[in-house]
């Protein structure tokens, strides 16, 4: 992968090219977008505290509620925000990429129901209580649905096409999600938390699960992005690649692996959130161009911007109670895939 | 996609092959009643058996006693108050979302254009939610606003997948977009309702069978004996339509005032199945596919369509009591769990057939 391959250098026609510079300078701004999103996740809540007060318990937790609830609610609840929002925009512009596909999401191709199915089934039929346990299976579920996704999308004369792959992550997403709820309904007692987790919640989860799944979400992140000139190397066709000396299977396999280790990490956290990728993938590329590792790299900042403000959105939506963060994405991302879909050409990535 | 829907190709009458074909279409006749007659045999064998299983089984030769007011008080109270309801409710539910089905499998020329794949039926969900979380009222109310939210998502996807004429992906892929969406809505409509009305809300979102009483059967019994001969007599007219706007007006047609009014009676089916049994996903999308595998005949197939949907749902209510019995789960996840299997199955299976 330390082929440093240059970005194709025509950009698409009628579109303005643009710089190394101003696209550093979107990427600050990015950030800064970022940095206001964290801070009114962690200070808008139903519990109003100053944001001065905020900043001092911040620095100087002093046993009081208000510290508590900024210490074990608000931090753990953003910071898992930037690690989800992240894996999920940075899987949805890794699939986007190497499926060529315009409508590839984490949550429409069927790769979350795999992970949640799998997770049931650990919970359910093994027992498995732990997070630590059970991530594996998030990972061989998340995997196994990826695969059965594009398998039946690939199947018969011609490949896949962006269509046929969202109709058949639409059947396996249904079948798998119904599946669950019958494992939900066997073991209600069992599955207490489990429901809660089955929403795509934010809240509710303390800072043990962010460091038990941090590792892996940084792993998934640093394959993404060294990915990113390999995967401009292959934009205009496998053959292209190989011309540029890099191998298309090899590739396909490390972005499989890299999709896997960070879509398998944010469902077994926080449960299955769907539209993230699809949208903040589309925005970065409407930003940054044709260019894979801009794209990368501002999907990874974008990501948490977005489900950060869709939880905010939802503690304010039914103020003092909450709607979760999957829900509010959803009612986002309808609007953008039916938009992608009535594009005149889907296949145009 | 398409092929599997389109009529064949009929070539030039010539004299010779006349009483060829019209052997041929005797015989396509004669196996359509077959499969009708063979359906409905299963129908009733079924219905016998689910009217006797349960958590005091009763014997066939009773169940059918008791049906001819000839049993044990006992039976007759387990039969008319418990499981007649709950039968007839599946039987009648099934039966509308075949047909629902059938007709706009048929309109779309798309096995994919069925109610619950693009959205109809959750749009149907929708509407009855807000009738009975924000608004309230009873069974009348909600089967209005089920109605209305039906065809308010049918409107919608229609109009959004409108670009100079609607292609048949496009419809299907902004369905799937809608129903994403109206998922959504109906997941924020149970949570900001109170607690023991969202409970009740959430099973029925799954699609449920259990507890129906006689006031279900009542709805669904009046509304479909209005919507199913008012299909039956538009039928000809979707056959017609199959053929294509341009020979189905030269057969004088009236094109889109037909179109219009099949596109509300098969919505008005399928919301009056969703008031009384919730969203159950699959039934719409799978009975006009098998019943049409079954009898190898051209034309939406509305009749063998419906018989289909009934048993498939009567069955999959069946599995859904008795496989983890004592556990009884929503019929909708055993026909949302199966239905994807078949939904993959039929996926590829076109794709192996065409090149699209």
């Amino acid at each position: 992968m330390a082929h440093t391959v240059a970005p194709p250098k025509a950009a698409a026609p009628g579109q303005p090219r643009r710089g190394g510079p101003a696209r550093g300078l979107g990427l600050l701004l990015a950030a800064a977008l970022l940095a206001l999103a964290v801070t009114a996740s962690i200070s808008i809540g139903s519990k109003g505290i100053p944001l001065g007060d905020i900043l001092s318990l911040l620095a100087d937790p002093d046993g009081s509620d208000a510290a508590m609830i900024v210490w074990e609610h608000r931090v753990p609840r953003t910071l898992l925000g930037v690690g989800v929002g992240a894996s999920l925009a940075l899987a949805g512009a890794l699939m986007q990429s190497l499926t060529r596909n315009p409508l590839a999401d984490p949550g429409l191709l069927g790769v979350e129901a795999g992970a949640v199915i799998a997770i049931a089934s650990a919970i359910g039929l093994l027992g498995l209580a732990g997070l630590p346990q059970y991530i594996w299976f998030s990972f061989a579920g998340s995997a196994a649905a990826a695969v059965i996704v594009y398998l039946l999308g690939a199947s018969g004369k011609s490949a896949a096409t962006p269509v046929r792959l969202a109709l058949a992550g639409t059947a396996v997403s249904a079948a798998l999600a119904s599946a669950t709820q019958a494992l939900v309904l066997i073991d209600r007692d069992a599955f207490e938390k489990f429901r809660h987790w089955g929403t795509g919640a934010l809240a509710g989860h303390d800072m043990s699960v962010l460091t038990r799944v941090a590792p892996f979400m940084l792993a998934g992140l640093a394959l993404a992005l060294a990915l990113g000139p390999s995967l401009n190397a292959i934009a205009l066709g496998d053959d292209a690649g190989r011309a540029l000396g890099v191998s298309p299977g090899r590739i396909r396999l490390t972005g499989a692996l890299a999709v896997t280790l960070l879509c398998g990490a944010a469902t077994a956290a926080v449960g299955p959130i769907g539209f993230v990728g699809l949208i903040v993938a589309h925005a970065a590329r409407l930003i940054c161009g044709p260019d894979e590792r801009w794209i990368l790299a501002y999907s990874a900042i974008l990501g948490p911007v977005l489900l950060l403000t869709a939880d905010i959105a939802g503690r304010l939506l039914l103020w003092p109670g909450e709607l979760e963060a999957g829900i509010v994405t959803a009612f986002l991302g309808m609007p953008v895939f039916i938009a992608l879909v009535r594009r005149k050409k889907i296949a145009a990535l | 996609m398409n092929t599997a829907l389109a009529p064949r190709p009929t070539g030039p009458a010539h004299p010779a092959r006349r009483t060829a074909r019209a052997r041929l279409a005797a015989r396509r006749r004669l196996r359509v009643l077959a499969v009708g007659a063979a359906l409905t045999a299963a129908l009733t064998a079924a219905t016998i058996y689910a009217i006797g299983t349960g958590e005091f089984d009763i014997a066939p030769a009773d169940v059918i006693a008791t049906l001819l007011a000839d049993g044990s008080k006992a039976h007759e109270f387990i039969i008319e108050t418990l499981r007649l309801p709950r039968v007839f409710t599946a039987l009648l539910v099934g039966a509308a979302l075949g047909m629902a089905g059938a007709v706009f499998q048929s309109l779309t020329r798309n096995p994919l254009g069925s109610p619950d794949i693009v959205g109809f039926t959750t749009g149907a969900g929708t509407g009855a939610l807000i009738q009975i979380l924000v608004i309230g009222g009873g069974m009348a109310a909600v089967a209005t606003g089920a109605l209305l939210g039906g065809l308010l998502t049918s409107l919608a996807v229609y109009l959004l997948a409108y670009r100079g004429g609607v292609q048949g992906y496009r419809l299907v892929l902004v369905g799937i977009g809608v129903n994403g969406g109206l998922v959504a809505t109906n997941a924020y409509l149970v949570a900001r309702a109170e607690f023991a009305e969202s409970q009740v809300a959430v099973t029925w979102l799954a699609g449920n069978l259990n507890g129906r009483t006689w006031e279900h059967v009542n709805l669904l019994a009046l509304t479909l004996a209005a919507l199913i001969p008012l299909t039956l007599a538009l039928g000809r007219r979707l056959t017609l339509l199959e053929l294509g706007d341009h020979v189905a007006t030269g057969l004088g047609i009236r094109v889109e005032r037909a179109r219009l009014t099949l596109i509300l009676t098969g919505v008005a089916l399928a919301a009056m199945a969703t008031v009384a049994a919730g969203p159950v996903p699959f039934v719409a999308l799978a009975a006009p596919q098998l019943a049409r595998r079954l009898t190898r005949a051209p034309g939406p197939g509305l009749v063998p369509a419906a018989l289909m949907g009934a048993l498939l749902l009567l069955l999959g209510d069946l599995l859904a009591q008795r496989l983890l019995a004592p556990t009884l789960l929503p019929v909708g996840v055993m026909t949302g769990t199966l239905g994807g299997l078949y939904l993959a199955w039929l996926l590829v299976h076109e794709w192996r057939t065409t090149r699209r």
